[in-house]
């Protein structure tokens, strides 16, 4: 029930419980708790939007760097991902396999803001070898939506 | 000038409900409830294979059975689905859908005066194919009490020494009606008793919602030699528009169905083919979605219509239910009509499907959540203002 419960909400976190109850054959009550015990348990740490800021006509701009470390005495990759994710610039820190350790997400106004972040918090960072800056041209798809066009009904109105 | 037209398609009369069908053609704000086929996209991999073969120049007819590699897949597909046994080369044909497979089949194996037994409410293809095909349609007027199953005395009700063929449209549009195994047990004697075919159409087997899923009639021991078995990709993985079905069946009828589909159709869609055979082979699992996805929408709107205290058995299958509308006191087809203009929501009204499904309205969950509470609720002031 909670993986049928986490696929729904995952895609629409706006779902009327309701809703979801009737589809699951069970009772509201019961998704309400379970939905409850799940933001406790932190398997579900939020709530946020999908938003295709392009056509929002507010200037956003977002990069993708890639950072490689040294993890220091003492200190695992743990510690040094905790110094980069606690920037707010910072969307999304990830801990990878390859030729990088980290891969980092990040958010700002504009071009300048997003390098001065990363010339003037990221790269003094003791623990940084070195970063290399992937600018995002374009967004075609986030978190399994496509965002370029808004699916249309294509069907007939009524078949037999 | 002379009549330029055939005798017997000029009495075929045009779809009952061809009236309703043009008012929901001027209401383009309508929101609908109305379609047959799926609302999922084909898989991505299936397309994909299908710009892969046109890239690789693949535009020549295939042979007029169809592609072998894909009748070996579609074999070794019903034996680890239904537990059937088809040999790819002998025993299989290609098609247009399972449109053609239903009309070939009927033509192949029909003389003059032969008697077609048709269970209704039922898809409507069987009855014009079959009197097109010089037979004789017999309709077994299934009943709401027994959720729309067929029974074994309604069966043998319906049997004269003419009797050729019983069609078995199951799992069922419009109704969502399945036969499960012991549904089927006592059918399958009776066929045999008195010595009939039966052109089985299961192009909604994987849409089944059952704990024991489909079960296929040609499966039961003794059947194969008498069954004609439709099915194809247009349900069940989201194909309508490719066009392409199978029909298997005993090599002495796939022998003369071959002949007659090799004369008037060639082929089926190269393309279509080689996507189908990623289709059948790799897609189980988006398959597994879509049914589960179906299946909660399923239960969604049963659960609506119990809310509302509207009579509606559990349907099994397909992607439709139909509940029924008798407490209303108007037909199937009054009832529509005034909810589209009323509401405008477009549900098909239960006689499109046979004179049985007087009394019923058929409701397609072909359609995303949101739009299936849009139209609910509609259908409940509908019904609340009826009420009064
Ligand atoms: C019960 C049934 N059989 C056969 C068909 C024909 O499907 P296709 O020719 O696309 O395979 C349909 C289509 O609606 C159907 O509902």
């Amino acid at each position: 029930m909670r993986e049928k419960i986490l696929s729904y909400i995952e895609h629409n976190s706006r779902i009327d419980l309701e809703d979801l109850a009737m589809m699951l054959g069970t009772e509201q009550a019961m998704i309400v708790n379970e939905l409850e015990a799940m933001e406790n348990e932190h398997i579900i740490c939020g709530y946020p939007t999908l938003i295709n800021w392009d056509k929002a006509s507010v200037e956003k701009v977002s990069a993708l760097i890639e950072v490689r470390v040294t993890p220091q005495r003492g200190m695992g990759f743990d510690k040094v991902a905790e110094r980069i994710y606690n920037y707010p610039e910072v969307n999304a820190v990830y801990l990878i396999s390859g030729s990088y350790d980290f891969m980092v997400s990040i958010e700002g106004h504009t071009l300048r803001e997003v390098a001065d972040f990363v010339s003037a918090k990221l790269s003094p960072l003791d623990s940084v070898l070195s970063t290399q800056t992937n600018f995002v041209l374009k967004k075609y798809k986030d978190h399994g939506i496509i965002m370029a066009e808004k699916h249309v009904d294509e069907r007939e109105k009524v078949s037999l | 000038m002379r009549n330029p037209l055939n005798k017997t398609i000029t009495e075929i009369k045009p779809s009952g409900i061809r009236k309703f069908f043009d008012i929901v053609a001027e209401m383009p704000e309508a929101i609908s409830l109305g379609v047959g086929e799926p609302d999922f996209d084909t898989p991505w991999k299936v397309r994909d294979e299908a710009i892969y073969s046109l890239e690789r120049g693949r535009t020549f007819y295939t042979s007029n059975s169809g592609l072998k590699e894909l009748r070996i897949e579609i074999s070794e597909f019903l034996k680890r689905h239904y537990d059937l046994d088809y040999d790819p080369l002998t025993e299989m044909l290609m098609t247009v859908g399972g449109s053609e497979g239903i009309d070939v089949a009927l033509r192949a194996m029909l003389d003059p005066g032969d008697e077609v037994l048709i269970p209704q409410p039922s898809y409507v293809s069987y009855e014009p194919c079959t009197i097109l095909a010089g037979g004789v349609p017999v309709a077994i007027n299934l009943k709401e009490e027994n959720e729309f199953r067929l029974k074994p005395e309604e069966l043998e009700a319906a049997i004269t020494d003419k009797t050729k063929i019983l069609i078995m449209p199951f799992p069922n549009n419009p109704t969502g009606a399945v036969m499960e195994k012991a549904d089927l047990e006592p059918i399958v004697e009776l066929v045999k008793k008195y010595d009939l075919f039966v052109l089985t159409d299961e192009i909604y087997g994987e849409l089944t919602y059952t704990g024991s899923g489909h079960v296929s009639i040609a499966s039961f021991p003794g059947m194969k030699e008498r069954t004609i078995y439709i099915n194809g990709f247009s349900k069940s993985h989201a194909m309508t528009g490719w066009r392409l079905g199978y029909v298997c069946a005993p090599q002495v009828i796939i022998q003369q169905m071959t002949k007659i589909h090799q004369f008037a159709i060639m082929c089926a869609p190269t393309t279509s083919q080689y996507a189908a055979v990623t289709a059948i082979r790799d897609c189980d699992e988006d398959v597994a979605n879509m049914r589960e996805e179906y299946n909660d929408r399923r239960r969604y709107l049963l659960n609506r219509f119990k809310k509302m205290n509207v009579k509606c058995f559990e349907p099994y299958g397909a992607f439709y239910i139909f509940p029924s509308i008798a407490e209303f006191g108007m037909s199937s087809e009054e009832f529509c009509t005034r909810l589209l203009k009323e509401k405008e929501v477009a549900v098909v009204p239960g006689t499109a499907f046979g004179d049985s499904g007087e009394g019923n309205v058929r409701i397609s969950y072909a359609y995303s959540l949101e739009n299936l509470k849009k139209a609910m609720d509609r259908i409940e002031e509908f019904i609340n203002e009826l009420r009064g």
